[in-house]
């Protein structure tokens, strides 16, 4: 049983009250977030009143939600309305929304506590989440290790049990990769399965919504009270009404897996031999794993890098001070207002993607970047078409490395270009893919095992993860 | 001189192009303004329907091919009326393509093509410093762009002329372009030769008159510099109205890269072929063919017809008081000598606000025709009805009374013994003058038929 049920039926049961859990979990971040850092913003006073909503719910015999009164996290750049939602940059610093996003607006209606609002790579760029402004989220695991990113935080706090669930965002790889830094499950949807209304944009045709949670059936309990249409994003699928909850238990007993050996070979020695280890774990459980070649999965990450910087370049024109956010103390134009806003407030990395972002589009340069971009996604969309004919689910490690050392990529342009190499793929496809423990590392580390399925195939990417989940927990130790 | 035209059409849907605000014209400063039109962080557009119905009905007024599939593009450039730091336009495939516009020579202007899209704020300068009203950000436009194929200044000043009436009859715009719900942006190029020469673009003409003297500055401009053998930069200009010159703004070198890249926030628009029909059966009556009924079916004279067109609000009021009369052309004279020359100035004849309805004047129209007033007393009659109300008629057209025609008859034949001595001599004929002489004493009240029963009765 997950673990958002059994507290649900606790407060059904008034064993707790939705006031004392909240109080526990407040409790406890104050205590423990000075050190992991997993919180930028904390909603005391907020969660407070909603737990007390919900006591009174459960006291007058109302029915409640499985999400009512369960203490969860929002990344920072989730809209919430009256609460400061900042990107962690410093030039959204003090920008209230006037506005819900809808995933937040679906899980408030539902009663779910809001503890606070999370840490986060500046406007989700970065895979260690050092680019925040407030610092980086550090790992449960090891204060020593990065958290991954760039929902670091919600990644931190959920690991460190710090809330129930988190909802972070993934344009490519960032609600998985820190998930599997971390060691809890993270859960790309498909593209338009969740509305990205009021969700900061980065790059919108990359940009999900994702769940964070400390096992598969509260993810796919968050997931199913999250997704759907919404008239608000006219790229959400208009006909998904997902009841994953119900496919959990189901057997996977014959069903095909396909693992492409360009992102296995990618991975550290320690993570392939997890990953394999795992491999058979499913192969005990009756499915098939078939190792194959999909080249097409390498020359994904340069098109990431150049469709994500493009869209961002454009989507962060708007931070310019006239309306919203911080702005430079002085100045004798508009024209210079904004110049010395944006460059004064803008992290480097921030600015790095803006103007590679404005280069792979200017005029000359288009069609060499930006239009090759486009084909190779294209491409890749094509040969998962095909792939996906022949197989249920494909199985990859999350990352090819386990969490770095805090400052350790800082400086490392490379590795940390590499870190999204298995993650990319899913996003530049919509597809939906999941990260899940399989073990750790002799640092202790924990090692994610992705498995991405095709698209609105979400029950059965958290089938296949509820059942390896099963299989690991009766093995090991975990 | 070769001139290109890039017409911009605010179009008059009741929601902003995005959102649901409204896009009603003035109002209080940032009232009309939501998440979505002012660009917040994490709010995203949705296109409003009746925007691309709007621009469908614009394509097929202007006969262009409409496409099933068209796409929304984004164009970026930063400046702080711009919400979002890019526009939500259509770039490579727009919705519209191919069409053109007739002239009144016959001459046809190609259109290139028309694409939605959604307007800026607007700034506001006010004792030195900079105010920003939003209000208007995210109104629906459509671009309407036209082939290079005008060649002065009355051609440029017709196709403007034409096609703010074009888009007002088919109800898209209202086209003011003194609010600014129409703008246009000029191409002119001169050349000597038959290859086109390097084109100036001149930006915002905020009216046709003032647009006419930007081409012919333009042009004489470039002609000059031709003559002198001097070359002519592609620039993008400005147009002074005090001095009446253009002016550089920016030239080729550093001119924008708009980086325009598909929008990723929303799925590309479909219209079907049968929606596409339907929105053409939901067309009223086109420009031209209203322009050719009145010329071939009602009889108008050419230069009456596209006088009364001119002002939709006008013609509605021709097509009503000249149904069922036998010469509307009677109708259109009372309307363009009488009461344009009371509603003296263009906003009056715009709004076209009269006391009376065309129903009355419908009535006076009859009443020419069955020649119970004369054309004459029509006139004074309707000039009295301007001021004082449809109750004028009702009055003075009581038929005169019985001993009031007895007594203009005799007067008649009292004045006109020649007459009187020709119609006793057999000229049937000359009773006619006789009564003409009663219709004028009486000043048109008189009852024609009447009166020439009562001269017969008189001189038998």
């Amino acid at each position: 049983m997950g673990k958002i049920l059994k507290l649900h039926q606790m407060l059904l049961r008034k064993e707790i009250s939705a006031k004392e859990l909240t109080e526990s979990y407040i409790a406890k971040v104050n205590n423990e977030n000075p050190a992991l850092n997993a919180y930028v913003r904390v909603t005391e006073e907020k969660a407070l009143t909603t737990a007390d909503i919900i006591d009174r719910k459960i006291a007058g015999g109302l029915t409640l939600d499985l999400l009512s009164g369960i203490p969860m996290a929002l990344k920072d750049n989730i809209s919430t309305k009256g609460i400061e939602t900042s990107c962690c940059s410093k030039i959204l610093e003090g920008y209230v929304p006037v506005y819900d996003a809808t995933t937040w607006h679906r899980l408030d209606e539902k009663g779910a506590v809001l503890l606070g609002k999370t840490n986060m790579d500046e406007f989700a760029m970065g895979c260690t989440c050092e680019t925040s402004v407030f610092g980086a989220s550090r790992n449960p695991q090891n204060t020593g290790f990065v958290a991954g990113g760039s929902s670091g935080g919600s990644a931190t706090a959920v690991a460190a049990d710090l809330a129930l669930f988190s909802l972070g965002s993934d344009t490519g790889g960032s609600v998985r990769q820190p998930a599997s830094f971390c060691g809890c499950v993270g859960l790309k949807p498909t593209y338009g399965a969740v509305s990205r209304y009021g969700l900061i944009a980065y790059a919108s045709s990359l940009d999900t919504v994702g769940v964070m949670a400390q096992n598969v059936e509260d993810t796919a309990v968050v997931f199913d009270s999250i997704s759907g249409f919404d008239p608000m994003d006219s790229t959400s699928q208009a006909d998904y009404v997902p009841c994953t909850v119900d496919s959990l238990e189901k057997s996977i007993k014959g069903r095909k897996i396909g693992v492409p050996k360009e992102l296995l070979e990618k991975a550290d020695p320690e993570v392939k031999a997890l990953l394999l280890k795992s491999l058979e774990k499913y192969e005990n459980l009756g499915c098939f794993v078939e190792f194959f070649s999909m080249p097409n999965l390498i020359t994904a990450l340069p098109a990431y890098y150049i469709i994500a910087c493009a869209e961002a370049s454009s989507n962060l024109g708007r931070y310019d001070s006239v309306r919203f956010g911080n702005r430079a103390e002085s100045f004798e134009s508009i024209h210079q207002m904004i110049c010395k806003t944006r460059g004064e407030m803008f992290g480097n990395e921030v600015k790095k993607r803006i103007m590679l972002g404005t280069f792979v589009l200017s005029d000359g340069y288009y069609d060499k970047y930006y239009a090759k971009a486009q084909r190779l996604r294209q491409c890749l969309m094509a040969e998962f078409e095909k792939v996906f004919a022949k197989y249920d689910v494909l199985i990859t490690p999350t990352s090819p490395k386990t969490a770095f050392k805090i400052g350790q990529i800082q400086n490392d342009k490379e590795a940390s270009f590499n870190a999204d190499v298995c993650t990319v793929c899913a996003n530049l496809a919509g597809l939906p893919a999941l990260s899940l423990d399989c073990g750790k590392d002799e640092k202790g580390l924990p090692v994610g095992l992705q498995i991405i399925g095709n698209r609105f195939r979400e029950s059965l990417i958290l089938n296949m993860a509820r059942q390896f989940e099963i299989a690991r927990g009766t093995e090991s130790e975990l | 001189m070769t001139v290109g035209l890039e017409t911009h059409v605010e179009l008059k849907t009741d929601t902003k192009i995005f959102c649901s605000c409204s896009t009603a014209f003035g109002g209080e400063a940032n009232t009309r303004l939501c998440p979505v039109c002012m660009g917040l962080p994490g709010a995203l557009p949705r296109l409003n329907k009746a925007v691309v119905e709007f621009g469908v009905k614009a394509g097929l007024a202007l006969n262009c091919k409409i496409s099933e599939i068209s796409y929304m593009d984004r164009k970026n450039y930063s400046y702080p009326d711009l919400p979002k730091a890019y526009q939500i336009s259509q770039f490579d495939v727009p919705l519209c393509q191919d069409g053109f516009l007739t002239l009144s020579s016959g001459k046809k202007i190609g259109i290139a093509r028309i694409h939605i899209e959604e307007d800026a704020g607007k700034l506001i300068h006010r004792d030195g410093e900079i105010l920003i009203d939003y209000n208007r950000a995210g109104v629906p436009l459509i671009e309407i762009v036209s082939e290079p194929h005008i060649e002065s200044v009355e051609e440029a000043k017709e196709f403007v002329e034409k096609l703010r009436l074009i888009m007002r009859y088919i109800g898209v715009s209202d086209c003011k372009m003194q609010e600014g719900s129409m703008r246009c942006d000029v191409n002119v190029s001169v050349s000597e030769t038959d290859e086109l020469g390097t084109r100036c673009e001149i930006k915002n003409m905020n009216s046709i008159a003032n647009m006419a003297k930007a081409i012919e500055y333009e042009a004489n401009r470039q002609q000059e510099l031709l003559k002198k053998g001097q070359t002519v930069l592609q620039e993008t200009l400005g147009f002074d109205e005090k001095s009446g010159k253009t002016y550089p703004m920016r030239t080729k070198e550093d001119a924008d890269d708009y980086r325009f890249f598909r929008e990723p926030d929303l799925p590309g628009v479909h219209i079907s072929l049968e929606e596409i029909e339907n929105i053409r059966k939901t067309l009223p009556e086109l420009f031209d063919a209203k322009l050719n009924r009145y010329i071939n079916d009602l009889g108008l004279e050419k230069r009456d017809a596209a006088l009364i067109l001119k002002y939709p609000k006008v013609a509605e009021f021709f097509e009503k008081a000249s149904t069922g009369v036998k010469a509307p052309q009677k109708a259109a004279n009372l309307i363009l000598g009488v009461i344009f020359a009371f509603l003296k100035t263009e906003s009056q004849k715009e709004e076209f606000k009269l006391i009376i309805s065309p129903e009355n004047l419908k009535e006076l129209v009859l009443m020419v025709e069955s020649e119970k007033v004369s054309n004459h007393k029509a006139k004074e009659l309707l000039e009295k009805m301007l001021s004082e109300g449809e109750g004028v008629l009702a009055q003075d057209i009581k038929a005169l009374d019985d001993s009031e025609l007895d007594a203009l008859c005799y007067k008649a034949i009292e004045e006109n013994p020649k007459v009187v001595s020709d119609y006793k001599g057999g000229k049937e004929k000359a009773i006619m003058a006789l009564v003409g002489a009663v219709m004028r004493a009486s000043k048109g009240r008189a009852d024609a038929e009447k009166a020439k029963a009562k001269l017969i009765d008189i001189l038998k």
